[in-house]
């Protein structure tokens, strides 16, 4: 083996960083403006307030806003509750014994679970079995399922950051376990638990193959949660591989990202700011 | 109340375990019938899909699956490493405060918009340049190496902030440079951790469905270079459950199975790596 100069292999090294990392980045910037710049010209009131004319050729999303939004709503009004519950229960409740292990590592699993397989089972079980259909209804199980890991998780690191001392206090003035938890932990956690709701947020609305065999897509504006609903991504989807109709593509990707992005923002930022109150 | 409000949570805290035996026992039972009925061996080791024929060999796309996450790595590993280790170790830490947030917000971008960029811009550069259809191993392996880049990234730089700084500030009294530093000192106490990171990065890679589907040309058959068109476990499913029935829709299941099987093992040996770590 050749010995470089070890100065010359640091100036090397520290160039061949530099230049990979400046690649990366720039990737990942290219492909947000990119978008942005090729769909901001066609999103307008128009397109956001209107339905889809001939397959979405034409037209707006609106219709598909709307099934996004119920979707996810579903989605979380399940999602939350049964994830915060869980994240209570592992660190209140018990200590670190092989039966929270066991519920911890199933919960690794779920979240490494490829959304399609998820889409395949939210089909079979809750559009054929349940007989639910093709509905907002099963899109939003299917999700609920997908996200519950991530709320899992982040609810727990946020509950686990609240000052031991607090809890000390509010049991040393006679609170109950259960009071401690809804008058001192949960508000103390609530803003991490808003973080992972709101990063899960963001992937309902990104999300694609979970839905498109759950929530079908249908291109009118859902009436209940029994109907079917197409939403952003899976519309997106279907304008990309199924017509030509580029221009309407760009304008539906740039209103999703948009949303994510927002979205995935505003969560980090709260998360700094938990970070910097308690450290 | 108190005994009632814990019970509850217990209930809740177990439902992730139910979910996950849920899904498993769907998926399951849907597709061990079917592969108890071919055998096992005419389904893994067949090379001929043809669904309404009764030909049911998946091995082209397991094929498929794993060179396109190989190819994966193979561009997301080195470019995520180096962009890791040029935050935390060669960077000031202003850079890494701006960056390593930028980087996992765009986890959040749909992998719908990965795979259309990759039909409008990747695609025919590779068709013109390169030559075949454009649609390939190639597009795939790359468009997915971007996608992993915020997960190695992310995962990765926690684990070199997590090595000792005292481990750095020892080998550089001993006269080490930096490069030194991190090759033979930072980047050996952290190898465990870095495993996770790319196991993590593979399991989303062949879970990924909706971009491979538009990017990799979903032909059947076994690709001779990296120019030619695959289909994955994952687009078979994808592309072929909106219409399947009957035993065609079994073998789909079946195919799940196989995926299932193979993120399940993944995501084990990811959980070892991990208690290693923490021993």
């Amino acid at each position: 083996m050749i010995r470089l100069d070890p100065a010359l292999s640091q100036k090397l090294v520290r160039w061949v960083l530099v230049s990979l990392t400046a690649l990366t980045v720039s990737i990942l910037v290219f492909i947000i403006t990119y978008v942005l710049l090729k769909g901001l010209p066609v999103l307008g009131w128009e397109f956001l307030s209107t339905g889809a004319v001939d397959a979405g050729r034409g037209g707006g999303i609106f219709p598909f806003i709307v099934s996004t939004v119920f979707i996810t709503v579903v989605a979380l009004a399940i999602a939350t509750p049964l994830g915060v519950g869980t994240a209570i229960y592992l660190t209140e409740y018990t200590r670190e014994t092989a039966a929270t292990r066991v519920v911890r590592f199933a919960a690794e699993c779920l979240a490494g679970i490829p959304s399609i397989i998820l889409g395949l089972f939210g089909f079979i079980t809750f559009v054929l079995f349940l007989k639910l259909g093709w509905s907002i209804l099963s899109g939003g199980l299917t999700l609920a399922i997908m996200v519950l890991p991530t709320i899992i998780r982040t609810s727990e690191e946020a509950i686990i950051a609240v000052p031991q001392n607090r809890r000390d206090v509010s049991t040393s003035l006679g609170g109950t376990r259960w009071q401690t938890v809804t008058r001192v932990v949960l508000p103390g956690a609530l803003p991490g638990i808003v973080t992972g709701i709101m990063l899960s947020v963001g992937r309902c609305i990104g999300e694609t193959a979970a839905v498109i065999f759950t929530a079908g897509s249908a291109l009118g504006t859902p009436t209940s949660i029994f109907a079917s609903g197409r939403t952003l991504a899976v519309h997106f989807y279907i304008l990309a591989t199924e017509t030509d109709a580029f221009g309407m593509a760009y304008g539906t990707a740039a209103a999703l990202i948009i949303a994510i992005l927002t979205i995935n923002t505003l969560a980090y930022w709260m998360m700094h700011r938990i970070m910097r109150k308690y450290s | 109340m108190e005994k009632l409000i814990e019970k509850g949570l217990l209930v809740i805290a177990y439902s992730s375990i139910a979910i996950l035996f849920i899904i498993t026992f769907f998926i399951f039972k849907e597709g061990l019938p079917f592969i108890f009925r071919e055998g096992l061996g005419t389904i893994l080791g067949g090379v001929e899909w043809r669904p309404t024929k009764g030909e049911f060999g998946i091995l082209p796309m397991v094929v498929g699956s794993l060179l396109v996450t190989g190819g994966a790595l193979v561009i997301g590993v080195p470019l995520g490493l180096s962009c890791a280790v040029f935050l935390v170790e060669f960077s000031k830490p202003k850079v890494r405060r701006i960056l390593k947030p930028a980087i996992e917000l765009l986890a959040g971008i749909p992998s719908v918009v990965y795979g259309f960029l990759g039909v409008i811009l990747l695609v025919p550069l590779i068709r013109v340049h390169l030559g075949g259809p454009g649609l390939s191993l190639l597009a795939g392996s790359i468009i997915l190496g971007i996608m992993i880049l915020p997960t190695i990234i992310s995962i990765s730089i926690d684990v070199l902030e997590a090595v000792p700084q005292s481990y750095r500030e020892g080998s550089i009294a001993l006269g080490a440079t930096t490069t030194q530093t991190v090759s033979m000192v930072v980047l050996k106490a952290a190898r465990s951790g870095i495993v996770t990171a790319v196991i993590l990065g593979m399991g989303r890679a062949i879970g990924e469905t909706m971009a491979v589907i538009m990017v990799t040309g979903n032909a059947v058959a076994f690709p001779g270079s990296i120019l030619d068109s695959i289909r994955t476990l994952t687009s078979n499913i994808g592309i072929e459950l909106a219409y399947a029935s009957g035993d065609h829709q079994e073998a789909l299941f079946a195919t799940g199975v196989v995926l299932f099987v193979m993120i399940m093992v993944l995501n084990l040996v990811a959980s070892m790596t991990r208690k290693k770590r923490i021993r």
